[in-house]
Order: C-alpha cells, then structure tokens, then sequence
C-alpha cells in the first residue's frame, strides 16, 4: 500500500519531480525575498555608523550615567564649554552646598572625585577644568551649574571609552529620554554659545 | 508537512520585508522633554589683563567608519572559510580553529556588538520606525549569514557565531536531551524571537542585547546579573551543548527554518554508511536520526492527517494567542518608557503617588500645561493604558499570529 504512494524516485523522471520542484521554487522565493530586503534595506540604511550621545538640553543629571554604563569606569564625562563659562570665583559646580571654605580643599568640593581642577586667572576669574581621567559622569557638578550658573558644564558620551552597545545600557535607564543615535561623524552634541 | 512549513515562513517573511502591517510612528518624548537651555547669569569675562586664551573641549573620535567595513568583509570570509572547512573539507579541527578565531575577532576584538543576533531588532525597528536609519553594516551583519545558510546550511553557527564558539568550548561532558524535551525547549526560541520583534518594533527595549548571556565576558565587565546568567549557561553548556543555541538564539529560529531549504548541506552518504549508528551517540546535539531504509520514507496518511488536524486547530490557536495577547499587552506596554511615564503621570495626577520619579520629575519640569496635552491623547488618557504608540495594538496581535504560525510549522514539520 505505502508502495503505491511514494513519489517516483528521481531516477524515474527525468530528474524533476513535484518534492523537488516545489523545494526549488520556494527556495528561489527565499532568495528573491532575501535579495527584496536587502534592497529595501539599503534603501532605508545608511552608510554612516551612528553613535550614542546625550543632548545636553534634555539630560535632568540624575546621575544614571555614573551607574548604569556596562563599563566599570562610565563612558559619559563632564564636558566645559568653556566660551559659556562665567568663570566665577565661587562655582556652583565646583563647591559643595555650603563649602567651609573658598578654597580648593576636599571637604569644600562638590565633586565626589575631585575631578574639576580649580586654578586662578585673573582677579576675580577662576578657571575649572575637568580631569577626564577622575570623572565618572555623575553629573553633580552639571546640576549644580545649570541651576545657580550659566550651565558651561553637560555630560556628554565620551567616544574613546563608549562601546557603542547596541542596546545601551544607561539610554534604557535615561529618565528623560536625553539619549539618542548621532550620526558617527558628528558624534558630540555640545554646548554652544548661542550668537545673536 | 514541510512545505507548510515553508509556506508560511515565506508569507512571514514577505509580510515582514514588505512591511505591511502599518508603521508605528516613533514617541514625542525627546521634542517634549526640552529642558531649558542655559541661563547667562554671568556674563564670561574678556580677560584683558593676563590675555588668557578660552581652552576647547575635547572631542575624541568614535572608532573610524572605515573599520566597520572591515568587520563586514571579515564576516564575508569567516563565512566563505566556514563553509568551505564544514562541506569540503570535513574537518572538525579546523571549524574549531575558526570558531575560536571568531570568538577572539567578533567576541573579544569587537566586544560581541553589533551582532547578527541583535541584527534582527535594527531591521525591525528600521522598518518601523521612520527616522531610524539602519547603519549599512548592521544590515550586512543581519542579511550575509541567511543568504549562506540559503546556500551551505548553517556554517554561520558553525563557526563564525562568537556566541556559538564560546559554548562550543565549554562542551566538555555531552548529555543526550530527550528528544520531547528538545522540541518543547526549543518552543522558547520562536516566543523570544516574537517578543523580540514586538519590543523592538514599539521602540521599547532590544531585548535580544539587555539579555545577551555572553556578551559581559567579551566586554569583560558588565552588571552582575548579566554575568551570573552567563556563567549560568556556561555551566549548562558543559553538560548539554550550546543551550543558547539551541533552546533561545532568535536568530537561530529563523536559520534553523532556512537551512531545511539549503541547497548544499553536510549529509551521511548511504552507500558509505555501515549502520553502526556510532554518530547518533556522538553528537552532542541530537542532530543525527535513526538511519532509515529509503528516502523519502514517510507515511504520507500520517502527515496529512497531522495537516487537517492543524489546520483544524490554527483558529482555535489563534484566538487563544488574541486572547493571550489582548491579556497581556498591558503588562507588556509598560515596557515602553512613554507608556510607563504616562501611567506615572497618571498617578501622580490623580493623587495615587505623592513623590516622584526621576522621569515624572524631569517631565513636570517642562510645564504643566504639555502634560495635559500629553495626557489628552485618547489612547493614554483611559485608566487602563494601552500601548502608547498609535496602532501598535493591531500590530501585537499580528506578530504573535506570525510567530505562532512559525512555531507551528516548524515544530510540526
């Protein structure tokens, strides 16, 4: 009985039957669907990488990007725009709430790392520059600046050390949504003097 | 049974590539949430006496574009090679050697990103999502593999996959799975790959990438969980062979369904074979069947029997699957960050939370009268939130369809 219902073997026509003909035909549908999507594709693509980036307009300085980077050492960084900077003798981003002392001692520090390196330049004028290798983009120093300062410092990815996941880590946990694919070229959204 | 099989992994994928099913317009949280841009509340000095020049920041560059293409034509080759060792060469030692040179290249070298894996949610939510541009390599990375299995079978997973590798060398003490537990784990695959498609089309999450086991030991860091469930899959991986692989890679799913087409594949002679049977012990996948006196032996009443009885079934199965979905899609929107934000601001409104959140907090800063707007939109607006993203609901339903019916054909086939 089961005889009778076998397909012909390939031998006993001509080296076509329906199994064959039907796996051929579905597997050129395949490849024709394949070839579709890759013109569709690089139809919508395009050929410059992108990369991650925080617009420093939105980012709130919560202080996910210290915590929430798969690296050890986070890859986002306080950044100086140092044209938007008052260099005032007492910096809100440098000095803690209520600081013992003006001066560059510990204690007085807003900076959990003492990464903001304080030097004078002319009287009243103090200059504040971040050393990259200390921070660790909690971005305090950012919230203290955007709120009593002209908020020169933001946080910004920093691309020598960003992995560029993916799936990154601290933009899923971004509260307000600051973080967004740049194109690789322009890889910084920075903080720019706004001219008149 | 097959052919079924093939049928509606053809209709899916045209229907994914075609984009049929209307796109999900992206979320206007970014343009919302604009803080205020900063104040000059002291004006910067001139500095005329000490003729103190302004320093600029830094801006270092991200890894050069040119190296993606690079990776793009090293994945061409590894493939080639593959292909060549796996069918030509027939050479376990040398798909080794291979592997482990994938491993230290895709896996250490490139930190396991961007993947053909993860590939899957950039197409998807390229495909979604109008202003998502996927890069090209991305795409490279995604189609190149499947247009190889079309042709050689799997040698993508054979010896290019980093992740494949990795699990390959821990494969120390092989046990033979079952075979009804094999079919039942290997169910998984096909949901993971649904929700994969689903949280990457809404823009919630790429799921594939928060949830790479191994992804932390090619970075060599990452969050403690992340590593536990890898060393977790390490230590299965000893006894049972590649458990990612074969019991979650979405991708896997979808080469797994090519590679019954593929038009050259590794294969057991016959009238080479003795019958010993030795191999079926060996394998440590469970890929190698009882040897069988003819093909195509099948028992043709058995099959169409199981055909009508599906066919029979796929409504039932599928309103379950509504239902399913209908049910959890509530759950499941709070995934999106527009959605959970909405639901606090909800709370927040009528009183149910007194503090806030870091993201209702951020969007209370931007005024008032934008969350009333925000809270106006009729989707969100109702106690009970449905997916903030404007016909996604349909959308849920369909893929789920899609993904059951690929489950479906592919398990029974």
């Amino acid at each position: 009985m089961a005889e009778n219902k076998r397909e012909p073997a390939l031998h006993e026509t001509n080296g076509i039957n329906r199994r064959h003909f039907l796996r051929d035909s579905i597997w050129g549908a395949c490849l024709a669907g394949l070839g579709g999507a890759a013109a569709f594709l690089s139809a919508k693509s395009r050929s410059q990488d992108t990369v991650w980036q925080i617009d420093p307009y939105v980012c709130v300085q919560c202080g996910n990007c210290a915590t929430y980077c798969v690296l050890e050492e986070s890859a986002v960084k306080c950044v100086h725009a140092y044209a938007m900077c008052g260099y005032c003798k007492i910096c809100f981003g440098f000095f803690g709430p209520e600081p013992f002392d003006i001066t560059e001692a510990a204690e007085n520090q807003l900076c959990p790392t003492g990464a903001i390196k304080r030097t004078f330049v002319e009287d009243p004028y103090y200059e504040y520059i971040i050393d990259e290798s200390l921070c660790m983009g909690c971005g305090k120093c950012v919230k203290g600046c955007n709120t009593f300062g002209n908020g020169s410092l933001f946080l910004q990815v920093r691309h020598d050390r960003c992995l560029n996941c993916n799936e990154c880590s601290i933009a899923a946990a971004c509260p307000s949504g600051a973080f967004k694919r740049v194109p690789a070229d322009r890889p910084y959204l920075l903080k720019m003097v706004e001219h008149a | 049974m097959i052919r079924f099989g093939y049928i509606i992994i053809s209709i899916a994928f045209f229907l994914i590539v075609c984009g049929i099913t209307s796109s999900v317009p992206a979320a206007p949280m970014s343009r919302q949430l604009q803080a205020q841009a900063g104040v000059e509340r002291f004006p910067p000095p001139d500095f005329v006496e000490s003729g103190y020049e302004l320093p600029s920041p830094t801006t270092p560059h991200p890894r050069q574009n040119i190296y993606e293409y690079v990776d793009a034509v090293v994945l061409l080759a590894a493939l080639g090679l593959a292909s060549y060792l796996v069918l030509k060469k027939r050479s376990r030692r040398a798909i080794l050697t291979l592997s482990v040179f994938s491993l230290f290249y895709f896996g250490f070298w490139r930190k396991g990103c961007v993947c053909s894996i993860g590939a899957i949610q950039n197409i998807v939510l390229s495909i979604f999502d109008r202003d998502y541009a996927v890069p090209f390599v991305v795409v490279v990375f995604f189609l190149l593999p499947l247009v190889f299995t079309l042709f050689f079978g799997r040698t993508f997973c054979a010896a290019v996959c980093p992740l494949g590798a990795v699990q390959d060398l821990v494969l120390l003490r092989p046990v033979a799975v079952p075979s009804w537990l094999e079919s039942g784990l290997r169910l998984f695959a096909y949901a993971y790959l649904g929700a994969a498609v689903l949280f990457a089309a809404t823009g919630s999450a790429f799921i594939i990438c928060r949830y790479d086991p191994f992804i932390s030991f090619f970075r060599l860091s990452g969050s403690l969980n992340i590593l536990v469930l890898g060393g977790c899959f390490l230590l299965v991986g000893v006894f049972i062979g590649r458990p990612y692989c074969r019991f979650f890679c979405p991708y896997g799913v979808i080469l797994r369904q090519l590679s019954r087409l593929s038009k050259w594949r590794v294969s057991i002679t016959p009238d080479d074979c003795i019958k010993c049977r030795l191999c079926e012990d060996s394998c440590p996948f469970g890929a190698i069947k009882v040897p069988t006196a003819e093909w195509p032996a099948r028992d043709y009443d058995k099959s169409k029997k199981r055909l009508a009885l599906l066919l029979l079934l796929l409504p039932i199965l599928i309103l379950a699957c509504a239902w399913a979905v209908s049910t959890a899609s509530d759950l499941m929107s709070r995934t999106h960050p527009t959605v959970r934000l909405a639901d606090r601001i909800h709370l927040e409104e009528t009183g149910k939370e007194e503090e806030t959140t870091d993201a209702s907090a951020a969007f209370w800063a931007t005024g008032k009268e934008m969350s009333e707007s925000f809270m106006q939109r009729p989707r969100i607006s109702r106690p009970q939130l449905k997916p903030a993203a404007g016909s996604s609901e349909d959308f849920w339903d369909w893929s789920l369809l899609l993904s059951l019916l690929a489950i479906l054909s592919g398990e029974q086939g």
